[in-house]
């Protein structure tokens, strides 16, 4: 038996990829929802980190330590597993954004935070002495120039998030990993394992690329 | 009779350094104030009282046209009537020269986007910067960012215009352009406080010079007095130190 039929079976792929797509579909909803709510959850988390009273000052560091601290994993059973026995009962998908978003917006809140405090203080008098208000200073002067600085980082964290989401298949979510150890059992084969491989490296690695040249890029116009 | 712009008691501490020792100070409207003095005498922070940029000690007042500098409300209206020019520009790296000179008319007053973009262009060419309205700062001189600076803060309409050292972060070939604005800018009549090192520009614009040190006022009075025949042995020994170096 050679090693291309073990690892990639052309039949076995045949009949499992409209299986593995399924769970790329689902992979990618998963993925998306938690970026974007993880984006919005770590602006607010950013906004009440620097300008917020002490105390919410205070609770909203706790929170983002907290939530770097945890293992995604760790969260993720507790989320599916330990909160229906106080009545919150999540279908996975659910469970495992919920998740995501929680873990992800404490790291796009530093992500935001360090954006913002690159921004010269000159900015923000210019803004004051002009009459604008604290949240136009932020709307039209400070975040435009904030979110040019940090989307590298943030893309980062957008593929650690797709990455993460694999995790969701220990909660019976049918992402493309599920689907792909599912065929893999069905076809007593681990080509759809590979194959899933490869359709992850096939998404992110575009991503990783861009990363890079934005960071060159950002890197040269400092000089 | 109270100034335009009236300054009593002002005071501000950073820990036990006291940076201004209860300055009492009235502009008039449409006068036009140079405030001289050694660095580290405070008169950056003075002006930046005015807008409260810089927080003031209790017990200090500020009024600029009868309203009180507070924090809140009564705060916003007085930065709507004070512009400012910074040493460093400030202008918004993100925007274009017109859009930098259209922003705070249009979030501020809430001016139409069409009459802001006229107006802008109209200041924008008055400053002599009329042909570069698109370009972005990054791409214009120092001189000419310092006039498009000029040229936002006016857009407010402001009764009162603040110079913090609008020339000091210049090459020296461009120091002129900006002080040939400044110049007809006070022949429009608008009250201005300009904290500068540019004695002839003092000598020759200014009503009234200010010779501040140690965060008190020393000295004051027309430029033709202070710093042609200045009285107090400090005003002296800095105007010596600064024209004959």
């Amino acid at each position: 038996m050679d090693i291309f039929d073990t690892f990639l079976n052309a039949e076995v792929m045949r009949r499992t990829f409209p299986l593995l797509l399924r769970g790329l579909w689902i992979t990618l909803q998963l993925g998306a929802a938690s970026i974007v709510a993880g984006l919005v959850l770590g602006l607010g988390l950013a906004m009440a980190r620097l300008y917020a009273p002490a105390p919410v000052r205070f609770l909203t560091r706790v929170y983002i330590d907290v939530f770097r601290s945890i293992p995604l994993l760790v969260l993720l059973i507790i989320v599916y597993y330990a909160l229906p026995f106080v009545g919150v009962r999540l279908s996975p998908f659910a469970s495992a954004m919920t998740a995501l978003t929680l873990v992800s917006g404490a790291y796009t809140a530093e992500i935001f935070r360090a954006g913002i405090e690159a921004i010269p203080k000159g900015q923000f008098e210019a803004s004051a002495a002009l009459g604008l208000s604290g949240r136009q200073t932020m709307a039209d002067v400070i975040l435009p120039q904030a979110v040019r600085i940090v989307i590298p980082p943030l893309t980062n964290n957008s593929i650690n998030v797709v990455k993460d989401t694999a995790l969701a298949s220990v909660v019976a979510m049918p992402d493309l990993l599920k689907q792909a150890t599912q065929a893999q059992a069905l076809a007593a084969n681990p080509t759809p394992l590979i194959v899933a491989a490869a359709i992850y490296v096939a998404f992110l690695w575009p991503l990783v690329a861009l990363v890079s040249r934005m960071e060159r890029r950002f890197a040269a116009r400092r000089r | 009779m109270a100034g335009f712009v009236s300054i009593r008691n002002l005071r501000k501490s950073y820990g036990q350094f006291e940076a201004l020792k209860g300055i009492d100070l009235d502009v008039a409207k449409g006068e036009v104030v140079c405030i001289i003095g050694p660095s580290g005498s405070g008169k950056s922070t003075l002006i930046r009282c005015i807008n409260r940029l810089e927080p003031f000690d209790p017990g200090s007042e500020i009024r600029v046209d009868g309203t009180l500098v507070t924090s809140g409300r009564a705060l916003a209206k007085v930065r709507a009537e004070v512009g400012m020019v910074f040493q460093s520009f400030n202008l918004f790296p993100h925007l274009t020269v017109r859009q930098n000179v259209m922003l705070a008319p249009r979030r501020v007053r809430g001016t139409s986007r069409a009459d802001a973009a006229a107006q802008a262009d109209r200041l924008l060419a008055r400053v002599g910067i009329g042909n570069q309205a698109d370009k972005y700062p990054e791409h214009l001189s120092g001189g000419q960012q310092q006039r498009v600076a000029i040229a936002r803060a006016l857009a407010m309409e402001p009764q009162v215009m603040l110079f913090d050292e609008p020339t000091s972060a210049l090459d020296p070939e461009m120091v002129g352009e900006v002080l040939d604005v400044m110049r007809d800018l006070a022949r429009t009549g608008v009250t201005m406080i300009v904290v500068t090192h540019e004695m002839g520009f003092a000598a020759q614009v200014a009503d009234r010079v200010i010779f501040m040190d140690a965060g008190q006022i020393v000295e004051q009075g027309p430029p033709a007095q202070v710093l042609s025949a200045p009285q107090e042995p400090r005003t002296r020994d800095f105007l010596g130190a600064v024209l004959n170096h």
